[in-house]
């Protein structure tokens, strides 16, 4: 992304759309730190990822999305659910196991739902979500219907099969489909290089798709892309492929000693980090002032605490509910 | 009524659902210009087009996978899996997707979608060719396991498929499909699932089968009628989930004694669930242990002697109804 064109992405976005962009990464920051400390606390229990550091990713591509269109992710998917407008009330007291989390306590942190932002889903089993969203799009080509899905995996997904079926299959039905890497350059602790022979964007333009690299870093660079992607897949013209290059600065879930890296690379991340550099954008570009961010990370903290309360005070699911939606009734009167 | 072959009442029934629904279409490998492996959708891509009866690449996990999807989005999708032995490609989407979206969603997902594959051994396939996974799928909470043995049901119950709003798993026995019957041709047939029908009447012993296994369940009780004057009552299960243990039970109440015949292996199988059903249910009923008429405890070969000797025959079934009986 040159500096013209982020000036210009700058001033058509505006104050207020930047401004919404900073305090969702914001908040998805705050979250997961909170969620961090809540499970070294035991309200927190399973297995828990933590998004931290790979913001700009959820936040520059959900935002290229309308109301109408579909999200499917993997499992590190805290952050996809708030930027999509999930209510982080019931994204926490789904943490919790609460009867008023978002799958009623049955999912868990890998397993967030909302059928009606058209969150269709955390799947936590690597790429299994992947042939899911080609048949999405098939659905949505023979109803006639434009909407498009956002698949969003990491670069662990790479070498499973169903990551080569999908994208081949997307390509020969010409599905409304975007793919979306979050490439954090490890899947679990095996650096992605070690795991594959070549490089990402090429698995997808040797299935003849479109494919670029952003930087996952900057929230701009992300919106810039996927904006480009979600038209070309609306206009009927196919899958789209984007690898966003990003960091999560946490393990790889909480039980993760961190032995395959160093605290340098860390920190080196660090010093890109997708809030920090919007910030400082914003600051430079006259549309923030240090106030305004204070007031920005004062909302996001009181949304948190908010859904940390309301989380606490929320109900167990009741046991006799246990049975509850194992098969859909009636199935045909 | 009209006399057809199972592989005919089962394209019957694909063809009615796709005129009443257009939310249905059918992805698989070799559907369309080839007309299917068993001929199941022969005719179909000329009646319907490309857009609802697709020919997919190699990729069974994939083409579950669209499938689930497709449903997802407001289809209603047929996927056929070539045969049964391929659906171990397509398992975690079954398994983790299919079954379980529903109740991890806390019921704001549910996948509309019918998987239909062929089953079983006899054929000469050898291992890797000739499973027999009813009972398998059966184990998953989320699905539902419907396996016909004959054209009526074969039509009645894929029809009745297509009207549910869940997975489900529709098995068909190769050695079926060949098989000719009487199939209503009303357009609103259906066959419940959970209802397991009572083949044939008796009094002295019941035997319980599913898919292929019910025909040696038949020649097995006509056998003991000619030769030993035992008088056997023969149980299609149909669905193996739901499953009717009601009318299993009602039936070994009245015979006192049960045999389980299926072609999968013995053990871990699903002839030991429902053993242990009947255990649970009518032990005070029953006037010998329940016995199990299955697969041999290893991999299917190719030689026909082989084959047909791990294989359970009708031959396996009387002797173990005339186990019952001696003192």
């Amino acid at each position: 992304m040159t500096t013209e064109t982020r000036k210009d992405l700058m001033h058509e976005l505006g104050a207020e759309q930047l401004g919404l962009f900073l305090y969702q990464m914001v908040l998805i920051r705050r979250f997961e730190e909170k969620c961090g400390e809540l499970y070294t606390k035991g309200k927190i229990r399973g297995f828990l990822h933590l998004y931290t550091g790979q913001e700009a990713c959820a936040v520059g591509s959900i935002a290229c999305l309308e109301p109408k269109d579909k999200i499917l992710t993997h499992y590190r998917d805290h952050g996809h659910a708030l930027a999509r407008g999930l209510d982080p009330n019931r994204v926490m007291a789904e943490l919790f196991g609460k009867a008023t989390g978002v799958a009623g306590g049955r999912g868990g942190s890998m397993h967030l739902y909302d059928v009606e932002k058209g969150f269709l889903g955390g799947y936590a089993i690597v790429a299994a979500h992947l042939p899911l969203a080609v048949g999405l799009g098939v659905a949505a080509q023979m109803r006639r219907e434009d909407f498009v899905t956002l698949c969003i995996f990491g670069d662990g997904s790479v070498g499973e099969g169903e990551f080569h079926e999908a994208l081949n299959m997307a390509v020969l039905w010409n599905t409304p489909t975007i793919f979306f890497c979050e490439n954090n350059l490890y899947g679990m602790g095996v650096p992605f290089k070690a795991s594959l022979s070549t490089e990402i964007p090429k698995l997808a333009a040797a299935y003849n798709m479109p494919a670029v690299t952003v930087d996952g870093m900057d929230v701009l660079a992300v919106y810039e892309a996927t904006r480009e992607a979600v038209a070309h897949a609306r206009a009927g013209k196919g899958p789209y492929f984007i690898e966003a290059m990003t960091y999560r600065y946490r393990g790889h879930s909480m039980a993760d000693p961190e032995l395959y890296r160093l605290k340098e690379e860390i920190e080196e991340a660090k010093r890109r980090d997708c809030i920090d550099r919007l910030r400082r954008q914003m600051t430079d570009a006259g549309m923030l002032d240090d106030a305004g961010y204070a007031e920005i990370e004062a909302r996001a903290e009181a949304v948190v605490n908010e859904a940390v309360e309301f989380a606490e005070r929320s109900p167990q699911p009741a046991l006799e509910t246990l049975f509850d939606h194992l098969y859909k009734e009636p199935a045909n009167g | 009524m009209v006399e057809m072959r199972m592989r005919d009442a089962l394209r019957e029934a694909l063809r009615e659902e796709m005129l009443r629904d257009e939310r249905i279409f059918l992805l698989g490998e070799d559907i369309g210009l080839y007309g299917g492996s068993y001929a199941v959708t022969k005719g179909l891509l000329e009646e319907f087009g490309e857009e609802r009866v697709r020919d997919t690449p190699i990729a069974e996990s994939a083409i579950v996978g669209i499938g689930i999807g497709a449903a997802m989005g407001g289809m209603h999708p047929m996927v056929e899996i070539m045969t049964i032995n391929f659906s171990f490609l397509a398992l975690d989407q079954i398994v983790n997707n299919a079954a379980k979206l529903l109740h991890m969603s806390n019921g704001q997902i549910n996948v509309p979608l019918v998987i239909r594959m062929a089953s079983g051994g006899g054929s000469q396939l050898a291992a890797t060719h000739s499973h027999s996974l009813e009972g398998l799928y059966a184990h998953f909470p989320g699905l539902k396991v419907v396996c016909p043995s004959t054209p009526a049901d074969a039509k009645g119950l894929l029809k009745r498929a297509f009207r549910d709003e869940n997975t489900v798993i529709f098995i068909e026995h190769t050695a079926n499909y060949g098989l000719r019957g009487e199939v209503p041709d009303d357009p609103d047939f259906l066959v419940e699932f959970g209802v397991a029908n009572v083949v044939r009447e008796g009094t002295d012993v019941t035997i319980v089968g599913y898919s292929g296994s019910v025909h040696q369940a038949i020649r097995a009780a006509q056998l003991l009628e000619e030769q030993e004057e035992i008088s056997a009552e023969v149980i299609d299960l149909r669905t193996l989930r739901p499953l009717d243990i009601d009318t299993v039970v009602a039936s070994v109440k009245k015979t006192n004694r049960a045999v389980i015949v299926e072609d999968a292996w013995k053990f871990g199988g699903f002839g030991g669930e429902l053993a242990a059903q009947i255990m649970e249910r009518a032990f005070d009923w029953l006037d010998a242990p329940v016995a199990r008429v299955a697969c041999k405890d290893v991999p299917l070969p190719y030689n026909r002697n082989l084959e047909f000797y791990a294989l359970p025959s009708e031959e396996d079934v009387v002797e173990a109804v005339l186990g019952m009986f001696k003192e």
